[in-house]
């Protein structure tokens, strides 16, 4: 118990702290770096609460593709030029304490609604039922997510898919001067338009391309 | 304090989940790091679901958060996409200097 209780503090505080600096950070850069901090600490969150296979799904999708996502594009647009200013301008500084003050409304909203949970203890005598299972995390949610959860499973591969497709459209630039291979320009010609038989008079030559 | 329960996750998770808003509010860089803070939201909840399954052993929170981890992928992906195409066009993307719509 007193594991879990330094392991649990010690990964929180990573992930305040790294929450904080993607926010306050004054390079992108840097922010991304903290992000993947973040989620690596709450992986091990995961990880050491007992749901081992979304912690692992956590590291592979967010440090593995989303970060690295992230990375790249910070990398590719050059924002390199713009890190200096930090709250830059007087017109920005209006912002800051309406975001302070809904910020910590919402805190203590949610706060309150978790107060009020734990007013209700007896709620935490049902649970357990994970714990005497003997097969294993990913084991169980293999069994309810391919059975139970079929078609969100499915609609869910068809967001990813929808994803993909509506990036590659709009990122996707056709540039002018570039030469392509055009497949039904290549197998749609003819004998007649590709080979021309011409005489060549003596001493005079051909003149190929005019 | 030594014992971990279920509270001690949600706070965490409304911890994270305020330092996002504060994230989006704050912001005045550029647009990528509002992304970001979307992304610390989404963890928060994450968080809440995650501890909420474990805590009550149903499965159906952890299952319902790989369908956000899902949606979260395909929302960074557009996101960032979609930022690309509008720096390729204006040429910035510090957020106080989009506003072409005049909101």
């Amino acid at each position: 118990m007193i594991a879990h209780a330094i392991f649990f503090y010690t990964f929180s505080i990573i992930a305040v702290v790294s929450a904080i600096m993607v926010t306050a950070s004054k390079n992108t850069v840097h922010s991304v770096f903290f992000l993947i901090l973040d989620f690596i600490s709450i992986s091990c969150l995961f990880i050491m609460i007992g749901a081992e296979f979304l912690g692992m799904i956590m590291l592979i999708v967010y440090v593995g593709a989303v970060a690295v996502l992230f990375l790249f594009v910070v990398m590719m647009l050059n924002v390199a030029q713009q890190k200096n200013q930090w709250f830059a301008g007087e017109q920005s500084s209006r912002h800051i304490p309406v975001g302070l003050i809904i910020s910590t409304l919402i805190f203590f909203e949610i706060i309150i609604v978790i107060g009020g949970w734990k007013y209700k203890p007896e709620i935490f005598d049902i649970n357990n039922s994970i714990a005497q299972i003997s097969i294993s995390n990913t084991h169980s949610l293999g069994q309810i997510l391919y059975t139970d959860y079929i078609h969100v499973f499915q609609i869910s591969g068809m967001i990813l898919l929808v994803a993909m497709v509506g990036a590659i459209v709009l990122t996707f630039r056709q540039r002018s001067g570039v030469k392509r291979q055009s497949y039904i320009k290549q197998i749609s010609r003819e004998r007649a338009e590709g080979v021309e038989v011409l005489e060549v008079q003596s001493n005079k030559g051909v003149k190929i391309d005019d | 304090m030594i014992d971990i329960g279920l509270g001690h996750y949600l706070t965490l998770g409304a911890v994270i989940f305020s330092i996002g808003v504060i994230g989006i509010f704050l912001n005045r860089k550029n647009i990528i790091v509002i992304l970001m803070s979307i992304e610390l939201i989404l963890l928060s909840v994450n968080i809440n679901l995650v501890a909420f399954s474990i805590y009550l052993g149903d499965l159906a929170g952890q299952v319902f958060t790989l369908f956000i981890l899902t949606v979260a992928a395909a929302e960074a992906a557009i996101g960032l996409a979609i930022i690309v195409v509008y720096f390729r066009n204006s040429g910035t993307i510090r957020v106080e200097q989009i506003d072409k719509l005049k909101g």
